[in-house]
C-alpha cells in the first residue's frame, strides 16, 4: 500500500474493485465504516454482490477481466469533464512530457511490435529528448506528442457506451460510480482506491494496477491522506517475503537479481542504475551501487572485498524466467530433482492442480515444512493415485506456528511488528529459522569435507548469528539493518556524525558503495538501531490524528506511513487539503512538520534544492505513460484469454504478448460460463491453516460452487445438490450454493452467465474437498506472470458423486 | 426502509447514556468470577493469516497457551478479531498439528517416524548431490552464442513463504542464493 489500514477513515470516497475487504481483511472495515460515519462513500465493483457491496453506497457489477475497460472509461470521464487535480498532474506527474515521434498506437496495437518474438522494443516508447539529453516537455499540455494529449486520445475510445457493453455494468451503475469516485480530484477530497486478486490475476494484472495508479495521479489522490493505490494483500506477511525477494526477479530491497550479461558488478551497476541529469529529482535509485554492495556485505562479510567485487561473481546469474509457472511446467517434464517448499502448498494454490500434483510425482526429492500435512506434502498418496507408481522421496519437517518463535512480519501498510514466543513450539517442531540454519551448515560442512562444484559461495558466506540451538534473530535482524564495518565519519549538511565499527547504520541515506557498510535489506534499515528494536514499539500516541501512529511499529521506508507525500502539498509546500495535511513546510524552522516527509529537501519551488515529489523515478515525475511495461504505455482493454465475446474495444482479442499455452479454450459451445475464484472470511489461502480448525470448519465445512437462479434454473439445479464444473483443465464436484448475488453479464444484448467458486479445498486436513484450481488455467500476466485465476470459461452440470 | 443499523446503534448510545445519567454507576457483583486469565503469563502476537496485522493476546498457562484474544491496545483492530485470528487458539492446541519428522521413501505407501538428526543430513546429502550434479558453471546464449558465467544450480527450486516471519525470509533468501538457486519463487507470485 501506498497508505496504510487505518488512513482508510481519512477517504471521502473508498472505491474498492477486484477485492472484497468485508470477506477477506475484515477488520480493515473498523475504518471503513469510521470513514463511513464521517459521511464518506463506499463504491464496490465486483463481479459478485459480496459482503463488501451488501456496505456500500453504491454497486457496480463488472464482468472478470475487464477492469482496464472500467477504469479506462473513469479517466475518459475525469479528462472530458475536467474533474482532474489538474495542477498536481502538471507539476508531478509526466503529463507535460512529450514522447518520441515513433509512438504510435493503432486499433489494439502500439507500435514497434515483433510478431515473430510476441514482443514489443520499448526503446520506441522513449521520452522525446533535448541536446542535453533531458525529455522534452511542455507545461501547457498541448502539444499533441505530449502525454497528456496522448492519454487522452488513447482515452476517447472508452466512452460510457462502449465501456458498458464490455463490462456488462448498467449504465446508470457505472455514471455513478465514475461520478461520485472522479469528485475526488477536488485538491480538498480525497479517493482511496483498494485492490487485491481481483485486479491482480489477469493476464493484464500488472496493467490493471496502472489503470488505477493512472486514475489516481490524474485525482491528485497519491500521497494524501485518505488517497493512494492500495494493495490487500493476502498473507501475513507477504510483504516481508516479497521485500526481501523471494522471488527469481529480485534480491532484497527489490535490487534486480543479475542477469547473465551484467558480466561484473561494474556491469551490473551500469545496467541498474538509473541515472537522471534533472538537479530536482532525487532518483532515490541512483543509491543502487550503496544498496547492492551493503547487500553483498552482509553476505559475503570481510570475504567480500572491493578487489573481488564483493563476492558478485558467487551470485547466481539469470538467463530467462524462472517464474512459478515455468518452474511447474519443468518439474512436469521431469527436469527438476528436488524441490524445498516452506511452509507453501502448490498442489492447491497454483493453477492447473492436476498438473502441479502429478509434477511433484516427477520429482527425486521433496521437502516440505508445515504446521500440518498439506495437499503437497501427501501428493504422493492423494485419491487416485497408486503411491508405488510415485518415486519421490519426501521429508515432512513440523514447523513451528507464529506463536511458538520470535521475529517481524510487515502487514499491506508496511509495518514491521515484532511478535514474541507464548510456548515453546509444539512436540518435536522446530522454527523455520532453525531448519534453514540447520540446512546451511550442514550443507556447508559436506562442502568443507568433501568440495564439489563451486563450493565458495556456500563456505564463504557469512553466517554468525550465535551459538544457540538456532540463530538469534536479534542478531539476523541488526544485519537487516545493517551496521558500520569500520570507524566512519559522515558530514551530513551542517551535522558531523560520528560512527564507530559494529554501530547499527541509523538510516539508509548512510549505507555506502565502498564496504564500509552491510545491510541485509535497505529498505529495513531503520527497523533496529542502536536505540533498539524499532519494530517492537507499542506507543499508541498519534499526534497529527490521522492514523499514522509513528511510534507502534517501525515501518519502511524510514517509518514513513504515507509514501509519496511530498505530492500532498503544493510546490510551495503547502497542503493541497489544510484539514488532512500529511506534512506541511514551516517556512520560519525550514523543516517539515508531520509524517516523515518523502525526502526532506525543501518544497519543490526551491530552486536551489526543491526536488519533484516522484523521488523512485529517474524523472521524479509520475508516469501517467510508463517506459518499461512489456505491454504499453498505457494499459488497454484486452479480452482475458478464455472470453465469452470477441473484443468490442480493438481487433486485437487478448494481450498480444501473452503466448497462449495449448491447455486453454475459448470454446464457448464446450464451455460457455465463466468461471471465476475467491476467498471466503473463514478459511484462508490453499486451507493448510484453517481446515483442521474445528472452529473454522463448522462455520464453513465444505467447498461450494455459487450459480444464479437463472442458472440454477436452466440446469435443474437446487440449493444444496451435488453438481460437476468443468473447464479446458480438469473437473471438479462440489455442493451447488444458489444465490440472488450472482447475476448474467449482459454482453452485447446475450446474457452470459457465471460461477464462482473458493479455492481454499484439497484432499488434506480435517475438512476436505475438491480444488478450485484444478479449473484454473496457467497462462498469466505479461509482466508478471501471475496465472489468470479470475476469468475464466467453464461449464456446469448437475450431479456427481456425493462428498 | 426502516432505520440502517448505523442509526440504531447511534440512537441506542444515546438512549444508554440517558439511563447510565439517571441511575446509580453499576457495581460488580460480590458473586462475579474473577477473569479466567488473571494471573496468567502473556505475550503479545500479530496474526497469521491476511495482512491487516492485528494484534493479539497470547494467555499462557504451565507452557501451555490457554487463551488467545485481540490486543485492546493495538491502533489496527483494538480488540477485535475476524473467525480465522479468533481461531488461533485451535492453531496452538491442535491433534492435527505435525510434531514429528516423517519421511516418506520411494514408492512408498506410508510414513515413517525419523530424527531431526537423520532427515537434515539426509536432506543435505540430497541438495549436495542434486547441486553438484546441475550445477551451471556456465550457459550459452543463443542470441549472441557466447558463453556467460551463471554459475546457477538448475536441478532444484526453492518455494515459500509469505507466512515466514521476515528474519527466516531473509536466511531463506540469503541461503538460497548461495545455493545457487535462480528458481526461487513463492506466494506473491500467485
Amino acid at each position: 500500500m501506498t497508505n496504510h489500514w487505518i488512513d482508510l477513515k481519512n477517504s471521502d470516497v473508498i472505491f474498492a474493485i477486484g477485492c472484497n475487504p468485508a470477506e477477506n481483511h475484515p477488520i480493515s472495515f473498523r475504518w471503513i465504516e469510521q470513514a463511513l460515519d464521517s459521511g464518506a462513500k463506499l463504491i464496490s465493483v465486483d463481479p459478485r454482490y459480496t459482503r463488501t457491496s451488501s456496505k456500500a453506497d453504491i454497486y457496480a457489477q463488472i464482468r472478470p477481466g475487464t477492469d482496464i475497460a472500467f477504469l479506462g472509461g473513469m479517466i475518459n470521464y475525469a479528462l472530458q469533464n475536467n474533474m482532474i487535480h489538474e495542477e498536481y498532474v502538471r507539476e508531478y506527474t509526466n503529463a507535460t512530457f512529450i514522447v518520441s515521434e515513433q509512438f504510435d498506437f493503432q486499433d489494439g496495437m502500439f507500435c514497434a511490435f515483433d510478431d515473430q518474438e510476441k514482443s514489443y522494443d520499448l526503446k520506441s516508447w522513449a521520452y522525446a529528448t533535448d541536446a542535453d539529453g533531458r525529455p522534452k516537455r511542455d507545461m501547457g499540455m498541448k502539444d499533441p506528442k505530449c502525454v497528456y494529449q496522448l492519454m487522452k486520445n488513447h482515452y476517447k475510445r472508452y466512452d460510457v457506451d462502449t465501456v458498458c457493453a464490455i463490462t456488462g455494468t448498467p449504465k446508470e451503475d457505472y455514471l455513478k460510480v465514475a461520478k461520485a469516485f472522479c469528485a475526488t480530484g477536488r485538491p480538498d477530497k480525497a479517493g482511496t482506491i483498494l485492490y487485491a486478486m481481483g485486479i491482480t490475476q489477469s493476464t493484464h494484472g500488472s496493467q490493471n494496477v496502472r489503470a488505477v495508479a493512472l486514475l489516481q495521479m490524474l485525482l491528485g489522490n497519491i500521497g494524501i491522506a485518505g488517497g493512494g493505490v492500495n494493495a490487500l494483500r493476502g498473507e501475513s506477511n507477504v510483504q516481508g517475503s516479497t521485500d526481501y525477494g523471494l522471488l527469481f526477479h529480485i534480491l532484497p530491497g527489490y535490487l534486480k537479481s543479475p542477469e547473465f550479461d551484467n558480466v561484473d558488478l561494474k556491469a551490473y551497476l551500469e545496467k541498474w542504475t538509473p541515472k537522471t541529469k534533472d538537479p530536482k529529482s532525487a532518483n532515490w535509485w541512483g543509491n543502487t551501487p550503496k544498496y547492492t554492495v551493503s547487500l553483498l556485505k552482509a553476505w559475503y562479510g570481510d570475504n567480500a572485498t572491493p578487489e573481488n567485487d564483493f563476492c558478485y561473481d558467487y551470485l547466481p546469474k539469470r538467463m530467462g524466467n524462472y517464474s512459478y509457472v515455468k518452474i511447474m511446467e519443468k518439474m512436469g517434464k521431469g527436469e527438476l530433482e528436488g524441490l524445498v517448499c516452506m511452509g507453501m502448498n502448490p498442489a492447491v494454490g497454483g493453477p492447473d492442480s492436476v498438473a502441479a500434483r502429478q509434477a511433484l510425482g516427477k520429482l527425486k526429492w521433496l521437502v516440505t515444512a508445515d504446521l500440518w500435512e498439506t495437499e503437497t506434502s501427501i501428493f504422493w498418496k492423494r485419491p487416485g493415485v497408486d503411491p508405488k507408481s510415485i518415486q519421490t522421496e519426501v521429508f515432512m519437517l513440523p514447523a513451528a506456528s507464529s506463536i511458538e518463535k520470535e521475529g517481524s512480519i510487515s502487514n499491506s501498510g508496511r509495518w514491521a511488528q515484532w511478535r514474541y514466543a507464548a510456548v515453546h513450539p509444539l512436540g518435536d517442531s522446530r522454527s523455520d529459522l532453525h531448519i534453514i540454519d540447520e540446512f546451511y551448515k550442514r550443507i556447508k560442512a559436506l562442502y568443507l569435507k568433501e568440495g564439489g562444484a563451486f563450493p565458495e559461495p556456500i563456505t564463504k558466506l557469512s553466517w554468525n548469528y550465535g551459538t544457540g540451538h538456532e540463530p538469534d534473530v536479534h542478531l539476523v535482524a541488526k544485519e537487516i539493518n545493517g551496521y558500520f564495518t569500520k570507524d566512519m565519519t559522515i558530514v551530513d549538511k551542517d551535522k558531523t556524525l560520528e560512527f564507530k565499527k559494529g554501530d547499527q547504520v541509523p538510516m539508509f541515506k548512510y549505507l555506502q558503495d565502498d564496504g564500509s557498510t552491510v545491510s541485509g535489506c535497505w529498505i529495513y534499515c531503520g527497523s533496529y538501531t542502536k536505540e533498539g528494536n524499532q519494530m517492537a514499539r507499542r506507543d499508541a500516541s498519534d499526534p497529527t490524528g490521522l492514523g499514522l501512529f509513528p511510534k507502534w511499529s517501525w515501518c519502511w521506508p524510514v517509518n514513513r506511513r504515507i509514501i509519496y507525500n511530498r505530492a500532498s502539498v503544493n510546490p510551495a509546500g503547502a497542503p493541497f487539503n489544510p484539514k488532512r495535511p500529511v506534512i506541511a513546510w514551516d517556512p520560519l524552522e525550514k523543516k517539515w512538520k508531520g509524517d516523515v516527509p518523502d525526502g526532506p529537501w525543501p518544497p519543490m519551488k526551491d530552486d536551489k534544492e526543491g526536488k519533484y515529489p516522484f523521488i523512485m523515478l529517474p524523472e521524479g515525475h509520475g508516469r501517467l505513460y510508463a517506459l518499461d511495461m512489456k505491454d504499453g504505455p498505457f494499459p488497454e482493454h484486452y479480452e482475458p484469454v478464455e472470453s465469452p465475446t470477441r473484443n468490442l474495444l480493438s481487433r486485437v482479442q487478448s494481450n498480444p504478448v501473452v503466448k497462449v499455452p495449448s491447455n486453454v479454450s475459448s470454446d464457448t459451445g464446450k464451455f460457455p460460463i465463466i468461471g471465476t475464484t475467491y476467498r471466503v472470511t473463514e478459511h484462508w489461502q490453499a486451507g493448510a491453516m484453517t481446515r483442521s480448525l474445528p472452529w473454522l470448519v463448522e462455520l464453513v465445512p465444505d467447498m461450494f460452487v455459487e450459480l444464479s437462479e437463472t442458472l440454477a434454473r436452466q440446469k435443474g439445479i437446487k440449493q444444496g445438490d451435488m453438481v460437476k464444473v468443468s473447464t479446458e483443465r480438469g473437473s471438479i464436484q462440489a455442493r451447488a450454493l444458489v444465490t440472488s448475488r450472482l447475476k448474467p453479464f449482459n454482453v452485447q444484448g446475450k446474457l452470459i452467465e457465471q460461477v464462482g467458486m473458493p479455492w481454499h479445498f484439497g484432499y488434506a486436513g480435517l475438512a476436505t474437498g475438491d480444488s478450485g484450481n484444478v479449473l484454473t488455467p496457467t497462462v498469466g500476466c505479461a509482466n508478471t506472470g501471475i496465472p489468470e485465476f479470475k476469468a475464466f470459461l467453464c461449464n456446469i452440470e448437475k450431479g456427481g458423486k456425493a462428498a | 426502509m426502516g432505520i440502517s443499523r448505523r442509526q440504531f446503534l447511534q440512537r441506542g448510545a444515546l438512549a444508554g447514556a440517558a439511563i447510565a445519567l439517571s441511575g446509580k454507576p453499576g457495581e460488580a457483583s460480590v458473586d462475579a468470577p474473577e477473569l479466567r486469565t488473571k494471573g496468567l503469563k502473556t505475550t503479545t502476537t500479530i496474526c497469521p493469516f491476511c495482512s491487516v496485522g492485528c494484534g493479539l493476546i497470547v494467555h499462557t498457562k504451565d507452557g501451555k497457551v490457554v487463551n488467545a484474544e485481540g490486543d485492546p491496545q493495538h491502533p489496527i483492530n483494538q480488540g477485535a478479531l475476524c473467525p480465522k485470528g479468533g481461531a488461533l487458539f485451535q492453531i496452538a492446541n491442535n491433534e492435527n498439528r505435525l510434531q514429528k519428522v516423517k519421511y516418506r521413501a520411494p514408492g512408498s505407501d506410508r510414513w515413517e517416524e525419523k530424527s531431526w538428526d537423520w532427515a537434515l543430513d539426509r536432506i543435505a546429502r540430497r541438495m549436495k548431490e542434486t547441486r553438484d550434479r546441475t550445477f551451471k558453471k556456465t550457459e550459452l546464449n543463443k542470441k549472441d552464442n557466447k558463453e556467460y558465467v551463471v554459475n546457477r544450480t538448475d536441478g532444484m527450486a526453492f518455494f515459500g513463504g509469505a507466512g515466514l516471519d521476515n528474519e527466516e525470509c531473509y536466511l531463506w533468501s540469503k541461503f538460497a542464493r548461495a545455493m545457487g538457486v535462480g528458481q526461487l519463487e513463492h506466494q506473491a507470485r500467485l
